[in-house]
């Protein structure tokens, strides 16, 4: 039972960092499609830095890095250059798949230490408690700490209103002076940072060695998990959980042979995203207080 | 500073300049890209776009592996037009081809050619059911379709997995997951030059995009649903004022373009495969994306687009063989295509001008 409870909630890590960056990006009105491509960078990026290297937190500041320096690229076309943020997603995407093939080839077959466990003394004797949440890596315990600060920035701090503003009207956060360009390119670099540690923790907790396109759908499952969560930090951390959760039946399906083909158990993961977003349209169906009214639209800066 | 100026009129040679100094633009990065990782730049670009030109049979070859990627890329122009973001068209292929390869297998004997007409049409409904879902969920719910799309392909791809190695897989097959091969009326048979022989792979498919490109640009330019899908798609305001149903373009363009999809598969697979396998599609669905923007949103122009990419696709595999560059290499080529195509959007819709800061 701990067992299954620790692996549900390393394997909901992946997608719960991704989310957090995305969240952020969207609340300021930039919707990158492109996490799949920035997760398989940071996933690439961290497992070569640690074959490298040899130390696992290496891992984290370069799949962190690349993360960013991916970013760019997509702020570069859709901030700088206003190009369509949905077509320059995918082509980010599409980029990164490629990009991150060539860069992996010679690491295949290899294998990379794992991020060694960290035990925060105390707490970790918590019966029951403390093996789960309390002896973990550092990168577990950054998503988590994450989701708490996320929330109080978006929320409490007067940066996350203006994050917010910029999201929800640029016109009029840009009429008050503030610059909605140079925020959403930070946005849109953090999106890049939390998906770049995401996709780095594949590699350095759970499989640690690379295969071409190892995020598996990863990224665009992040992307479904912050409309899920109604852009609310915490809601995000509960969506992942669930994601964790269902990622996990399939193996535990297989290993107690239940009588489905593994290929539907395969499915579930992607068939329970079409199903939440749907179930989270008929609750919302009369208008998200949360959607950012700017999301995914241009900003024309008239000089 | 970049400063952006509208422009009042649009420039009409840069629909026909952008892409091409896109595709040069892309050519020096992938120069850039080869120098970096140590492979031999001009041999490395000479393999991935002269080499598939060498030999008349490899230049047929080009045709073949165009194909598919223009028949989706003419279904996905309706989609993109209409502002409605289908990503979905591997899903929307890969079960097209399995409803139509299933349909194929139900008649073991047959060898009249007529049973393609009809697989044509399984495949087409097949695609079209596929590409409905996100259709439907969007008018009913307002899900976003690029994610119900998207996950729908992995769905597919593990659909049809299962289908080839449980329901429909051959017993003679030696334990490979193949299905029975397809009866011989249900295959596409390839073009024999009288005095020259088979030229490559070619094969009576490829005519099918003469068919289907004049017919989708007659449908885009001079009928009133393809002007209700260019409204929609460039002024959603405009378009709801004119009481354009919305839900009926956006039903309309996902089906279509899924039904086109289907149709791919079914080329795809009775003229290279004969029988149903895995791995049905190499993400030919994800290639037409590109090919549909490379040829912008023009039918014509994405025959052009599917064949300058079918070169890289092929060049690709030639580099892989003999200078050992990893294939996925056609990605790197296609994301930056996209990005430069984009870019050649935002210079034919705003004047830019260089300017210190003040």
């Amino acid at each position: 039972m701990e067992n299954l409870l620790i692996t549900i909630l390393l394997t909901s890590i992946p997608i719960l960092l991704a989310g957090t960056g995305e969240l952020i990006s969207e609340k300021s009105g930039i919707l990158n499609l492109g996490v799949e491509g920035m997760m398989l960078t940071g996933a690439v990026s961290a497992l070569g830095s640690v074959l490298i290297l040899g130390n696992p937190y290496a891992g984290i500041f370069f799949g962190a890095l690349a993360g960013i320096l991916i970013s760019f690229i997509f702020s570069f076309f859709t901030i700088s250059l206003m190009t369509n943020q949905v077509a320059t997603g995918l082509g980010l995407t599409i980029f990164a798949t490629g990009l991150t093939g060539l860069i992996g080839e010679p690491f295949v077959g290899k294998t990379i230490p794992s991020l060694p466990k960290i035990e925060i003394i105390f707490f970790s004797e918590i019966p029951f408690l403390g093996a789960i949440f309390f002896k973990q890596d550092i990168l577990f315990y950054i998503a988590i700490s994450m989701i708490v600060l996320v929330h109080f920035f978006l929320i409490k701090s007067r940066f996350g209103i203006v994050l917010r503003a910029v999201g929800d009207n640029h016109e009029s956060a840009h009429s008050i002076g503030y610059p909605v360009k140079k925020i959403r390119w930070i946005c849109t670099a953090f999106g890049g940072m939390c998906a770049g540690m995401g996709g780095a923790y594949i590699p350095l907790v759970l499989t640690p060695h690379w295969s071409e396109g190892m995020t598996a759908g990863k990224g665009w499952i992040a992307l479904a998990l912050v409309v899920f969560a109604s852009w609310l930090p915490f809601r995000l951390l509960l969506g992942a959980l669930i994601f964790g959760g269902i990622t996990i039946l399939q193996f535990v399906g297989q290993a107690r042979g239940w009588p489905f083909p593994s290929q539907f158990l395969n499915m579930l993961p992607y068939l329970v995203t079409i199903i939440a977003l749907s179930l989270i349209s008929i609750k919302t169906r009369a208008g998200n207080i949360y959607v950012p009214s700017c999301l995914g639209k241009s900003f024309f800066e008239n000089n | 500073m970049f400063i952006f100026t509208p422009r009042q009129i649009e420039n009409n040679n840069w629909v026909i300049i952008s892409p091409l100094i896109s595709v040069i633009f892309t050519i020096i990065i992938g120069a850039f890209i080869f120098k970096i990782l140590n492979y031999p730049v001009l041999e490395s670009l000479y393999q991935v776009f002269v080499s598939p030109f060498s030999r008349p049979d490899r230049i047929a070859d080009i045709f073949v592996k165009a194909c598919p990627l223009i028949i989706i890329g003419i279904g996905l122009i309706f989609c993109f037009r209409a502002n409605i973001w289908n990503i979905g068209a591997e899903g929307q292929f890969i079960f097209g081809t399995l409803c139509a390869g299933s349909f194929a297998l139900l008649f073991p004997d047959n060898e009249n050619k007529f049973i393609l007409v009809l697989m044509f049409f399984v495949g087409f409904l097949g695609g079209a059911i596929w590409g409905s879902i996100p259709a439907i969920l969007k008018i009913k719910l307002n899900v976003n379709e690029i994610l119900v799309s998207l996950m729908l392909v992995y769905i597919a791809m593990l659909f049809i997995d299962y289908i080839v190695r449980g329901p429909l897989r051959d017993p003679m097959s030696f334990g490979f997951p193949l299905s029975k091969p397809y009866p011989d009326g249900a295959i596409i048979s390839k073009i024999h030059f009288p005095g020259i022989g088979f030229l490559g792979q070619l094969h009576y498919g490829i005519l099918s995009i003469f068919v289907l490109a004049p017919l989708a640009w007659f449908l885009i330019n001079r009928t009133l649903p393809g002007f209700q899908i260019k409204v929609f798609g460039s002024a959603p305001k405009a378009s709801n004022f004119a009481g354009f149903n919305k839900n009926k373009i956006t039903f309309v363009v996902l089906a279509l373009s899924g039904g086109m999809a289907g149709i791919a598969g079914v080329i795809e697979v009775s003229a290279n495969m004969g029988k149903l396998q895995p791995e049905v599609s190499f993400g030919y669905g994800f290639t037409a994306i590109i090919v549909a923007f490379l040829g912008r949103l023009n039918p014509y122009g994405v025959i052009f687009a599917g064949v300058i990419i079918a070169t890289a696709k092929l060049g690709a595999d030639n580099a892989q063989m003999i200078l050992g560059i990893p294939k996925v290499v056609t990605g790197i080529f296609e994301g930056v295509l996209l990005f430069f195509l984009l870019a050649g959007e935002t210079i034919q819709n705003y004047k830019i001008s260089f300017k210190r800061k003040t």
